[in-house]
């Protein structure tokens, strides 16, 4: 049965494309969602669902199956398109996201949705439950590895520096945290100037952070797909400590007016907008609606 | 006062039980936040110490990784003092546990009045009402050492969420060793026709003992024992309130929202009778000897006995 399915970075960047553009004809359609935090993701959830992890879109928990969390549960709109893509559920579903009665909430939700390993959303939260899902597979010696994202934002959060400390204390090299650091939160801090917004962690602070709470950090650009599948190689390869890839990436990747500006964290664009960016995703090529 | 026979703590019954437990059932694991030693976890520990996960001083990650596990088939129990479980991870629990309906057992320990010196900090009896309020929760708080371990046996095999109510102190033996616990049931503790109390924890006890004062005066209480406060047990909170026709709550825990709440709300709607809620008046609490806190804060069997004897008089 079809576990991963090989695919060139090329084409992994190919279903990126096609997620932002399910990401941004969801948001459109629901008035409303996250934009910019899912499209720093894009590239990594397609190269985790089609390359990495080992899973059955068919037996959504089938128990041998990685497990992904994605602590940076109000980015869900890019996990249920990556999902969708990868077969989980009609495509068409996804402009069901944030309608009443939808199995695509705003943020995550396990009893609903197929392919949620791990509810989410309340910021820090995924993550511990994923450290919990890497210590419970340890204490029942089973053989999956479990994956979590979370934001940089979200490493504000406390209760990312509790598990930190407890998820290298027990040693969990079944687990491997990616940090989606696209310097950028909601609003965060004022920047040099009215316009720019920054996070808490510059140049390497990050890294340095998790390193410093005992974690084997590796580094990566989170939109350079080969490179990033080289890094996940590398820390499964990690024996004795969990791992932290941090993924400098852009907020808003691929959509030149979005890239970089904290304004579309959440936000739904006007007509003119959409058609821009969908011009620039290469809607015609095929990927949307 | 007339006294009952001298119990355990119901924390050492818990760490007895579960650690028995454990020895039939592969899925039970525990997880401890720095507390084992006081909360009777260690008991745990030294016969499953694979089995026994030291969180640390990590609530809020605890309860999360308790969710984690819970999605493998394991059965964390989570235990550390009651303050830290319901106040500081109470988001854990209503995001990771409750609303998936996860099937983590939340321990806590030291709950209400009587947490040896700790003071307001930790002094929490206002877990019920906060806890009973999360959807898909339910709320057990036993009596004495028996009950604590029939109800361990019967959570474990219940399915999804369940907090467990447990105090330090030893606690005087309610019950026999052949009662049988069910989840959602109330029990008819003594029989009598003046008023109905309804009491819940190591209250009861106390209220027991207040009973059995009353009745030299002449006045028959009728004590019915709530362990479970939510799913509560409408039918017989209704059917053994209206066989007095008045009803007095009684709890080691505040009045506004917990079994005093859950009664009159139940009883308003099904069966509107003259109702008085006896428990700890919207404060804080303090540090200090046992029995000067029951004394101060008015739940101890004399006072339970005197606010008895003042409703009953009052009609």
């Amino acid at each position: 049965m079809t576990q991963t399915i090989a695919k060139s970075p090329e084409e992994l960047a190919d279903i990126a494309r096609q997620a932002r553009i399910r990401i941004l004809e969801a948001v459109a359609h629901a008035k409303g969602g996250h934009v910019g935090g899912p499209y720093s993701a894009a590239d990594m959830l397609a190269a985790l669902y089609f390359n990495v992890l080992k899973i059955r879109p068919e037996e959504p928990d089938w128990p041998d199956r990685d497990r992904f969390v994605l602590s940076k549960g109000h980015s869900s709109i890019a996990l249920y398109s990556v999902l969708a893509l990868r077969g989980y559920f009609p495509v068409e579903e996804l402009q069901t996201f944030d309608a009443i009665n939808s199995r695509l909430q705003g943020h995550p939700d396990m009893t609903i949705t197929p392919g949620i390993d791990m509810s989410s959303g309340s910021l820090g939260l995924g993550f511990a439950g994923a450290l919990g899902i890497a210590l419970g597979a340890r204490a029942q010696r089973r053989d999956f590895t479990t994956y979590v994202m979370l934001g940089d934002g979200e490493c504000n959060e406390g209760v990312v520096w509790e598990g930190a400390h407890v998820g290298a204390r027990y040693g969990l090299d079944n687990l491997i945290a990616i940090v989606d650091h696209n310097k950028l939160q909601q609003f965060g801090w004022r920047g040099e100037t009215t316009s720019e917004r920054t996070t808490p962690y510059t140049g390497s602070q990050l890294a340095d952070r998790w390193r410093a709470f005992g974690w084997h950090v590796l580094e990566v650009d989170g939109h350079d797909i080969a490179a990033f599948l080289d890094t996940i190689d590398e820390a499964r390869a990690v024996v004795g400590t969990p791992v932290a890839i941090i993924a400098h990436t852009i907020k808003g990747k691929g959509v030149s007016y979005m890239e970089g500006d904290y304004t579309w964290h959440s936000k739904v664009p006007t007509d003119e907008q959409f058609a821009l960016a969908m011009q620039e995703l290469g809607a015609e090529k095929g990927g949307g609606q | 006062m007339t006294t009952l026979v001298p119990g355990k703590s119901l924390r050492v019954a818990f760490g007895e039980t579960i650690t028995e437990l454990a020895r039939t059932d592969p899925r039970i694991v525990v997880l401890d936040g720095d507390t084992g030693s006081s909360t009777r976890t260690d008991i745990f520990e030294n016969e499953h110490p694979d089995r026994f996960f030291q969180m640390g001083i990590t609530e809020q990650n605890m309860l999360g990784m308790a969710a984690g596990m819970a999605t493998l088939g394991l059965v964390p129990i989570v235990s550390t003092f009651s303050c830290f479980i319901v106040s500081r991870a109470h988001d854990s629990i209503r995001v990771l546990i409750a609303q998936p309906r996860l099937n983590v057992k939340l321990i806590g320990g030291y709950a209400g009045l009587l947490a040896g010196m700790t003071g307001k900090t930790h002094l929490m009896f206002d877990d019920v009402s906060i806890m009973r309020s999360m959807a898909n929760m339910t709320v057990v708080a036993p009596a004495d050492e028996v009950e604590t371990r029939k109800a361990l046996a019967a959570i474990v095999d219940y399915p999804g969420p369940v907090y467990v109510r447990l105090t330090r102190p030893n606690s005087p033996i309610v019950f026999d060793h052949d009662y049988e616990f069910e989840v959602g049931k109330a029990v008819v503790v003594r029989e009598g026709s003046d008023v109905t109390v309804f009491s819940s924890g190591t209250q009861t006890a106390r209220a027991y003992e207040a009973a059995a004062e009353l009745a030299r005066e002449g006045i028959e209480v009728h004590l019915v024992h709530v362990p479970t406060i939510k799913p509560l047990d409408v039918e017989t909170i209704v059917a053994e309130a209206r066989r007095t026709g008045r009803v007095l709550t009684s709890e080691e825990h505040t009045i506004i929202g917990g079994l005093g709440g859950a009664i009159a709300e139940t009883l308003g709607e099904h069966a509107p009778l003259p109702i008085k809620r006896h428990g700890l008046m919207d404060v804080f609490g303090e540090s200090g000897p046992n029995d000067a806190l029951l004394d101060k804060y008015g739940i101890s069997p004399e006072k339970t006995a005197d606010a008895i004897r003042r409703f009953v008089g009052a009609r």
